[in-house]
């Protein structure tokens, strides 16, 4: 690769004309970025981007999402959120909606925040949504840390974490037909690149570690382009992600959480894909437990669109009746959804 | 001192607080007779506007909501081609707001008004209790401009094949100063509240022949492009290395994960200009205040053909391309 000058790359993936290639995306920053620098119109016919399920909110179930809604309703409890999770439905509702009939949601941009508004206020409950994947969940250990050490009681987690291996697992024996993957930049700065190194070697499929500007995307995709068919890894985002990962990061997470099993959305109970808090600190826990019910919308194609067996335009609901401000499912709430990706970028 | 109920009961308190924050900050000919209403000359064509000002913080970084009330409705009359002449002002205060706070917007609101070359004749200034929170104040201004008699009076459904899409300067200024006062995230954004009337007057005055000219603001440079293509049915390429950004807004976005395409701005506006009039255009708005940044950022095609408008491209620095579609939702920070 190093020989080929930048245009050399770009013409080959625009003239590429061998067997088709179908990498997946798994991060949804990526899938972002792809929209963002219009990459897939950049590409030949014969390689197709697929956004897999690594959008936080969207392989969030339903039962979670209706956990925090019925504590929001609650007269001495306060729901503490980051970003879109606030728009995507549960059952019935979503959180902007009980916000709306006057529950106590608020959202938050920075972790600490929570402490300092739990500590400030000792007469009410705060339950901090706490969703997201590796990169996410050490953010949540700080906040656990700073609770402890703080003595606040009256800050508790709802926890759905997700980690990445097992699923790209499932993704890849479920029939994604997947013959690349572009390995999550900001998941593999925590987990480090060796992780995705086994994977490759266990499922026979290329890893390539990437950022998120354009040019190395690009770079990515040509790399996967000419491992297809061969296991392997490479890490193109260097700078920031390290064989081991980021060590400090793991031993926090390490500390309050242990392995568990996780419901994903559309996809049901993965064994071994998410993370609970460890048993010694339960009264932490905003009742997290047995979260897994998930009721899809009728008519709704999120599960496959986030294992890849169908694209969002192929979704009968798509760009109809489910739009960014009418969203079915959470792949069209989050900006880093696939469906609302494809629908505002145009991307096809 | 703090604003009472009282200062809303129509009786001696609210004339104080006339007299001592108002009349004394606005204070011209016309608004100093106090009438029930204002009473102006004029024999043109008129403009008029309305808007209203609600924003938290009230004071931030290179404003406040008084200069915000006076460029906004300075510069919807202005995009019609009009001369911004008068501004009407009503003040809603939340009780407990401080007096000192109020003085300073409405010093600053003068201030703009002054700069603006407009006058605000008439107002209104009721106070309600305060339900929790800060104290606030919402202010409501309208406007009245003169259009000019030679004007051809620009608007969305008038771009033409080849002409130029000029932007006045840097995006996403005011929005990303609003939403990181509100963060508590410490950077050097400044908001870039603005009356555009100087570059405005200069590009009349030329002759330039401006198809459509909109001021950026909430919803963003992609919403306002949306709106000229489907209003004009025409195609417009836009080029993302010609976009002004300053660093500070592009990585405030970049940790964000928010589109520059939608943030807002409160003194730049976005035209399409004739494809021979657009470097004079460029020209002008460089060498006016608050243009020193402008770009021309694209152009527009329209053709018979329907099927070869795509609305909003955006051709990327690394050679690729995308739609610019309309914007959804409030622009939410990611999770991660």
């Amino acid at each position: 690769m190093a020989n080929k000058s930048f245009q050399e790359i770009i013409d080959f993936l625009k003239n590429y004309d061998g067997e088709e290639v179908r990498i997946m995306e798994v991060c949804g920053t990526h899938t972002a970025a792809i929209s963002e620098n219009g990459i897939p119109s950049m590409l030949s016919p014969k390689i197709s981007l697929i956004s897999g399920p690594g959008c936080p909110v969207c392989v969030t179930v339903t039962a979670v999402i209706d956990k925090l809604v019925e504590l929001s309703l609650r007269p001495d409890t306060i729901v503490l959120t980051f970003g879109d999770l606030i728009r995507v439905k549960g059952t019935e509702k979503s959180l902007a909606d009980a916000k709306a009939e006057g529950a106590n949601v608020r959202m938050v941009y920075s972790p600490t925040e929570t402490v300092t508004l739990a500590k400030e206020d000792p007469d009410h409950t705060y339950v901090f949504a706490a969703i997201g994947f590796e990169t996410t969940t050490p953010v949540y250990a700080m906040v656990l840390k700073e609770a402890i050490e703080q003595d606040i009681h009256n800050l508790k987690l709802l926890t759905s974490l997700k980690t990445m291996p097992e699923v790209i697992r499932w993704v890849v024996n479920n029939g994604g037909g997947i013959d690349g993957f572009i390995a999550p930049g900001h998941v593999a700065a925590i987990t480090g690149s060796d992780v995705f190194k086994e994977l490759s070697d266990e499922l026979g499929i290329p890893f390539v570690v990437s950022g998120f500007e354009g040019k190395q995307l690009l770079m990515t995709i040509y790399a996967l382009v000419l491992m297809k068919g061969k296991k392997g890894i490479k890490n193109l985002y260097k700078d920031v992600v390290l064989p081991k990962g980021n060590i400090k990061a793991k031993e926090i997470v390490d500390k309050y959480f242990c392995p568990s099993d996780a419901s994903w959305r559309g996809m049901g109970k993965i064994k071994g894909s998410g993370m609970c808090l460890k048993p010694e600190y339960s009264s932490f826990d905003a009742g997290s437990v047995g979260l897994d019910e998930d009721h899809m919308p009728p008519g709704c194609s999120c599960a496959k669109v986030l294992v890849g067996k169908v694209k969002p335009y192929e979704c009968p609901l798509f760009g109809k009746s489910c739009t960014p401000d009418n969203a079915h499912g959470a792949c069209m709430v989050s900006t880093e959804g696939s469906c609302y990706n494809y629908f505002v970028s145009g991307r096809r | 001192m703090k604003v009472t109920m009282a200062h809303g009961s129509g009786g001696e308190s609210t004339s104080k607080l006339i007299e001592s924050v108002f009349a004394k900050h606005f204070h011209n000919e016309i608004l100093d007779r106090l009438e029930d209403s204002a009473v102006v000359g004029g024999s043109s064509k008129i403009a008029v506007t309305t808007d209203s000002f609600v924003v938290t913080p009230i004071i931030f970084p290179g404003g406040d909501i008084g200069r915000l009330s006076v460029c906004g409705t300075v510069n919807d009359l202005l995009m019609s081609s009009s001369t911004p002449k008068y501004l009407t002002c009503g003040c809603i205060l939340e009780e407990g707001l401080d007096l000192e706070v109020l003085d300073k917007v409405i010093k600053s609101m003068a201030e703009t008004a002054n700069e603006a070359g407009v006058k605000i004749i008439t107002g209104d200034t009721k106070v309600i209790e305060n339900k929790g929170g800060e104290p606030g104040l919402i202010i409501n201004t309208s406007g009245v401009g003169f259009i000019r008699d030679d004007a051809e009076i620009p608007g969305p459904f008038n771009l033409k094949d080849g002409d130029k899409i000029i932007i006045s300067g840097n995006l996403g200024d005011h929005h990303a100063t609003i939403l990181g006062a509100r963060m508590g995230i410490s950077n050097n954004i400044c908001s870039d509240a603005a009356p555009l009337v100087e570059m405005v007057t200069k590009l009349l005055d030329n002759g330039i022949k401006v198809h459509a000219m909109r001021d950026v603001t909430r919803g963003g440079l992609g919403t306002v492009l949306n709106e000229f293509a489907s209003s004009s049915k025409c195609q417009i390429n836009l080029y993302e290395e010609a976009l002004p950004v300053s660093d500070a807004v592009k990585d405030f976005c970049g940790i964000l994960g928010l589109d520059i395409m939608y943030m807002g701005n409160e003194g730049k506006m976005v035209l399409s200009v004739a494809a021979e009039d657009a470097d004079r255009a460029f020209s002008i708005i460089r060498s006016s205040k608050y243009g020193e940044n402008a770009t021309i950022i694209g152009n527009v095609v329209k053709t018979d053909k329907n099927d070869d408008i795509k609305g909003v491209i955006l051709n990327t620095k690394i050679g690729g391309k995308r739609t610019i579609g309309l914007m959804y939702g409030e622009g939410l920070p990611r999770i991660c």
